[in-house]
């Protein structure tokens, strides 16, 4: 057990046994090697289960707008800021949630490990000085994670959760300076024709599973626009137009939310691009309005208020 | 029936010449993922990947199928597919879940003309399984990575060459015409039966004997609220899974006409018999995950004697949670 993970327990276990909060949703040890996965503890005494390591790659803030009562929820930077999200769109009361920060230097990407074993299967992995070490029935293997970390913490750049109310371990220090939109920009230099037949190849792959609106925080609605049926708006067949039409409305409903935790992503079990899309409106809201969401509690949502000085350059 | 070899060099030769005959569908790799896709070439075949991401499932019964259109009060049926077709390098995990797959679509009391067709036009050519992986768990479900269930023939990896063993009787007669196969000898089936071995021993899996009882009485159980509650509710373990078999029904139209289709639905979606009244019998996360796990080991069980699943393991390694069927199934059991 890690530092960090001693430090965790002992803050879950005092929460609940004091009664702040009547769960802490966190992440425990996955059943499948080399993965972790959400968990919900209620009771001081099973605070054992929890862990903290770079396996654990789910944003839990979409389970924050279910729970009942208050909760605590660990945190790496961009769920911490997916929380913020859900306050300023007063989906959670501010007062509900304990935020249990943890700085991140990024999350492994399962895919990446995948392709690297090349069909070998592993039983078991450490993390050890920037190193993941995997262990198989007839090898060992050594990467460094940075070669294995997801594309959305290469791009990250708060990797300390803007808000929290606990922080477990110290700051990182922010990595700054490089343009974390490179790929948007190689997409905004394609043609029109060119950018249809990319989104067309990846959303082809689609099997409307949801996964990734199941795993966003910021899909929260009660009924979601595909699960309407009276009227019904789009088909629900493999057809490319509807599969589309689900994918870009999404893109635009996260439009100016979406913080790129990749997440959506990570769920997916097809490996379709997801990000590329929401980072193309992530980069024009913060162009246009000077907006990045999930920062402040306080501050009103850039599809949500009109300022005077408002950018409409787009009706013009 | 009778067993051959086959030259591993020969292998894409050997697909490209069925497909002469046969529409060969085969594992293919795209975007890293594998699927089973038809063939353009031999070539394309992708055998060493171990199990394909995407089950062959779609292969007969597809994601969305256009049953009939209309237009004008007048309806025209989609015809049926005639062509002869093959699936080859399907696991036997797979297979077994066609299998499964049958005792729904052609009961009977009911034979879907859609599914039975594809089934009757396809010969199915499987590949034992000699990397099981940790997530495998068909032993504990009634298979094995070698079993033949589903299977015409069945092919075992034997380093340059595979043995070829005749199941059935269509299956004889495939590989008794062919000119790349030559007869076994004892000493292929000496080392597959050390192979299969191997592989059975690496496969372990969750007890599955008392399960049934258990939940014959576990309806009203307050184990599901506690089960469910890390599951997101998207339909990746249902839609890659080999034996889910659920479907919805309905009309698109469009201004005079239209189309019937039959698309894959999902018990883990909110939509999933939704009344017309507004009424959901399955209103949380909670009623659906129980529909899952017991239709799957109960009321499968009830109404066909098997249970439906195969133990690939897809629905443990894709779930974006890593939402355990067997630790699901291990904690009913202890309960």
């Amino acid at each position: 057990m890690s530092e960090l993970e001693e430090l965790l327990r002992a803050k879950a276990r005092q929460l609940l046994a004091e009664g702040q909060v009547q769960q802490v949703i966190g992440y425990e040890r996955g059943t499948v090697p080399l993965r972790a996965r959400p968990c919900f503890v209620r009771d001081p005494e099973q605070v054992e289960r929890l862990v903290w390591n770079p396996h654990c790659e789910n944003n839990l803030a979409t389970y924050l707008h279910q729970a009942d009562g208050k909760v605590a929820i660990v945190a790496k930077g961009c769920d911490a800021r997916s929380i913020v999200n859900e306050i300023v769109e007063r989906q959670v009361p501010r007062g509900d949630v304990v935020i249990i920060g943890v700085p991140c230097q990024g999350v492994v990407d399962r895919r990446k490990v995948e392709e690297l074993l090349d069909g070998r299967d592993a039983f078991d992995g450490q993390i050890t000085q920037g190193h993941l070490v995997i262990h198989g029935t007839d090898f060992e293997e050594s990467v460094e994670l940075q070669a294995v970390w997801n594309d959305s913490c290469a791009t990250c750049r708060h990797r300390n959760p803007p808000v929290y109310d606990i922080l477990i371990g110290e700051l990182v220090e922010a990595e700054d300076g490089e343009d974390v939109f490179v790929a948007v920009r190689e997409l905004e230099a394609k043609t029109a024709d060119e950018r249809w037949a990319y989104f067309s190849s990846e959303f082809s792959r689609c099997i409307r599973c949801y996964a990734c609106r199941q795993a966003c925080p910021s899909c929260y609605c009660p009924e979601c626009f595909v699960d309407q049926t009276q009227p019904s708006w789009f088909a629900k067949s493999d057809e490319l137009s509807d599969v589309m039409a689900f994918h870009l409305v999404r893109a635009y409903h996260v439009a100016g939310r979406c913080l790129d935790c990749g997440a959506c992503a990570r769920a997916c079990p097809m490996g379709i691009d997801l990000r590329t899309l929401s980072r193309k409106l992530q980069k024009d809201v913060r162009e246009l309005f000077d907006y990045e969401p999930g920062m402040d509690v306080e501050a009103a949502p850039a599809l949500g208020s009109y300022r005077q000085d408002d950018s409409d350059k787009f009706i013009k | 029936m009778s067993n051959w070899t086959l030259d591993k060099s020969d292998i894409a030769a050997f697909l490209s010449d069925l497909g002469k005959e046969y529409r060969v569908f085969a594992p293919v790799r795209r975007n890293d993922l594998v699927s089973f896709e038809p063939l353009d070439s031999g070539e394309e075949a992708d055998l060493g990947s171990g199990n394909s991401d995407v089950p062959p499932k779609q292969v007969f019964f597809p994601r969305s199928e256009t049953l009939f259109t209309y237009e004008g009060g007048e309806v025209t049926a989609v015809p049926l597919e005639e062509e002869s077709r093959l699936i080859f390098g399907i696991r036997p995990c797979d297979a077994a879940g066609l299998v499964v797959l049958d005792q729904v679509f052609n009961s009977d009391d009911y034979q879907d003309p859609y599914y039975t067709r594809r089934r009757e036009n396809t010969v199915v050519i499987g590949l034992g399984c000699d990397r099981p992986v940790s997530t495998c768990f068909c032993t504990a479900v009634g298979g094995g990575p070698f079993a033949v269930e589903g299977l015409d023939l069945l092919l075992t990896d034997l380093g340059d060459r595979y043995l070829v063993e005749a199941v059935t009787e269509r299956g004889q007669a495939l590989a008794e015409g062919n000119s790349f196969l030559r007869e076994a000898v004892e000493e292929d089936e000496r080392l597959k039966a050390e192979i299969v071995a191997r592989a059975e021993q690496a496969v372990s899996g969750p007890s599955t004997e008392g399960l049934k009882a258990k939940l014959d009485v576990m309806y009203d159980d307050p184990f599901w609220a506690e089960v469910h509650q890390k599951c997101l509710g998207c339909a990746t373990c249902t839609y890659l899974c080999p034996t889910c078999h659920c479907f919805d029904i309905v009309d698109e139209s469009t201004r005079g006409g239209g189309r019937r289709v039959r698309n894959w639905d999902s018990c883990q979606f909110t939509l999933f018999t939704l009344h017309a009244s507004g009424h959901n019998p399955r209103p949380s996360g909670q009623e659906r995950m129980r529909q899952r796990v017991m239709h799957k080991f109960r009321y499968f069980v009830d109404n066909f004697e098997m249970v439906a699943c195969v133990g690939c393991g897809r629905c443990v390694s894709k779930c974006p949670v890593n939402l355990d069927i067997r630790e699901v199934i291990e904690a009913i059991e202890a309960s």
